[in-house]
């Protein structure tokens, strides 16, 4: 690869990202532009975010990377990805959020659930929950992103992350959800080019449909002993029942993303960036082809390379790329795509992990600026605009830090982790205000802090892939988790945090007053 | 079935391109579908804007 060429292809991209995010600011007003892009987004541009935000790079390589390694049954995500994700998130959550949170008059998420519950702390607490667990999830990206402009420009990483960090917070300080939205429409477009082609591509190279699956499930016989240890039966076979593949692909990666997916704060405030339902029905079909290609293409192709390096070199994908699962899918492109498309490539990975920060940081300054600091000194004095601004330049910050500071190990699970979260605090909440009437301001207070401490208290004594990192259990307790009883220390932390709301959701609610008809009337008008 | 004999893989697969469908169908079926009583100028918006406006010279 010419690292001339490259660099001039990322200028290029970052020219037109300058330019869309100067559009953003141009047309950023008011506190709704700059929260909710004036409500007034285009379906096209608002599907095209709400996937673009949805899948980071680490969706594209990691993932794809782990199909290399897995296998296909990684295909279950990415139904899920699309049926929960984006047909019943748009149809019976987004049309609804919509409505209710314009009689509200909500601009983020946190402010949804407060106003509908008439509750000042709900807003602070699930603002403040936002802003502590989603710097972890943004430093994951910001991390991949600078070591990737380290990798392509040769240059000092701490150099790389203060470049791609000042560029992220540029366009998404000045231009607000605006600018944010612009860019991650035309992200999205360069990733589905890119994904698309992949996978006809590699189908070509492979010797057609059928026979591409055909030559992977004949190795199934060359699964190394560890793996089949771990309940691989091949590529083309889901893991077997009850082994540790099986539970953490069902309950980590399956359920922990593919549900987690609808409470995530970033996505369902783009249900509100549209003018009307009518609008929502028409991106349906955007983000559903988007999401198809973005991930179904990557997992299928993940799975394949392992014919592609057996064929070649005699090694399975793992194998050839020294154990290392992230360099699958890039190791591949550079093996068999032809030159032009891996420069394309590399801006499609750059899209995928701006996309994915841009939202992340306009989240964070959100819900410290409008949901934390608005609402606990209401005379600051200063618009909610400028508060949001400096609110997302803390959150960079506190991102940047972690991205420096914390272990790889915590870092890494930084994805699994605020998604586990959000899952966990928000969903029944989320669900009960659009659902259920009958649901109470305690209920919600009560059921959003129970799945907050349930969540991390399985984070940090029960989950190993957490609780070994941070160590807390080890100091306390002197062993790396609590429960050493196969499956326990593999389970989402998820599988437990989530009946815990939900049950303290619905006992609070029946011994407590039922919200007024008056009020209720107003949110659902 | 095209080269994958674990039914628990197809199937995903399968269910997968039903759910892209899905979506496609539900967006032509409701393409000019709106729940909203008049969704091109709702004065509602206007008020609110206008509200909005207020309180940001105020502030």
């Amino acid at each position: 690869m010419n690292t001339f060429t490259l660099g001039l292809v990322v200028i290029l991209y970052m020219l037109l990202i300058a330019y869309l995010g100067y559009i953003g600011y141009r047309r950023t007003k008011t506190t709704k532009d700059y929260l909710l892009a004036g409500r007034d987004s285009h379906p096209f541009i608002m599907a095209m975010s709400y996937g673009a935000t949805f899948i980071s790079t680490s969706a594209i390589v990691g993932f794809g990377g782990m199909a290399g390694k897995f296998g296909m049954g990684l295909i279950w995500l990415v139904f899920l990805n699309i049926f929960i994700g984006i047909f019943i998130a748009f149809v019976f959550f987004g049309r609804i959020t919509r409505r209710v949170g314009l009689n509200l008059d909500a601009h983020t998420f946190p402010e949804f659930l407060g106003n509908r519950f008439q509750s000042k702390s709900i807003q602070i607490i699930s603002g403040l929950i936002i802003f502590i667990a989603m710097p972890l999830y943004a430093a994951v990206v910001l991390i991949g992103g600078a070591r990737f402009i380290e990798s392509i420009f040769q240059i000092d990483f701490t150099l790389a992350l203060i470049f791609f960090t000042l560029i992220m917070s540029a366009y998404v300080i000045a231009g607000g959800l605006k600018g944010v939205m612009y860019t991650d429409a035309a992200q999205g477009t360069i990733m589905f080019v890119c994904l698309l082609f992949l996978l006809i591509f590699s189908y070509f190279k492979l010797g057609g449909f059928s026979a591409a699956h055909q030559a992977l499930t004949n190795m199934a016989n060359l699964v190394p002993a560890d793996l089949a240890a771990q309940g691989h039966l091949g590529w083309t076979a889901f893991p077997k029942i009850n082994s540790a593949w099986w539970w953490i692909l069902v309950t980590n990666i399956i359920l922990g993303v593919g549900i987690g997916v609808l409470a995530q704060p970033q996505l369902v405030v783009r249900f509100m960036t549209v003018r009307s339902s009518r609008e929502l029905n028409r991106a349906v079909m955007t983000g559903g082809i988007f999401i198809f290609v973005s991930t179904g293409f990557v997992y299928t192709v993940g799975a394949l390379t392992n014919v592609w390096f057996y064929e070649t070199s005699g090694k399975l994908a793992l194998d050839a790329v020294g154990g290392n699962v992230d360099k699958i899918i890039p190791e591949f492109i550079n093996q068999v795509m032809p030159a032009w498309f891996i420069y394309l490539f590399m801006i499609a990975l750059l899209s995928a992990g701006m996309s994915t920060l841009s939202s992340q940081f306009h989240t964070m300054g959100s819900a410290i600026g409008r949901d934390v600091i608005e609402k606990i000194f209401p005379k600051t004095g200063l618009n909610t605009m400028m508060i949001a601004r400096l609110g997302i330049v803390f959150g960079v910050l506190i991102s940047l830090l972690i991205g420096y500071k914390l272990p790889m190990g915590i870092i890494a699970r930084g994805t699994a982790i605020f998604f586990g979260i959000c899952a966990a605090t928000f969903l029944p909440a989320y669900i009960a205000s659009l659902y259920w009437k009958r649901v109470t301001r305690s209920a919600v207070l009560w059921s959003i802090i129970s799945g907050m401490v349930t969540s991390a208290f399985a984070l940090g004594f029960l989950h190993k892939s957490e609780s070994l990192p941070l160590g807390i259990c080890k100091a306390l307790f002197g062993k790396d988790f609590l429960i050493d009883k196969f499956p326990w220390m593999i389970i989402d932390p998820l599988i437990l945090a989530l009946p815990v709301s939900v049950l303290v959701l619905i006992v609070v609610t029946f011994v407590t007053r039922p919200p007024e008809k008056e009020f209720l009337d107003k949110c659902f008008k | 079935m095209i080269g994958i004999p674990d039914p628990a893989i197809w199937i995903g697969y399968v269910l997968a391109i039903l759910s892209v469908i899905a979506c496609i169908v539900y967006s032509v079926k409701n393409w000019n579908k709106s729940d909203d009583p008049a969704p091109d100028a709702p004065e509602r918006e206007i008020n609110w804007e206008k509200e909005e406006d207020k309180i940001n010279e105020m502030l």
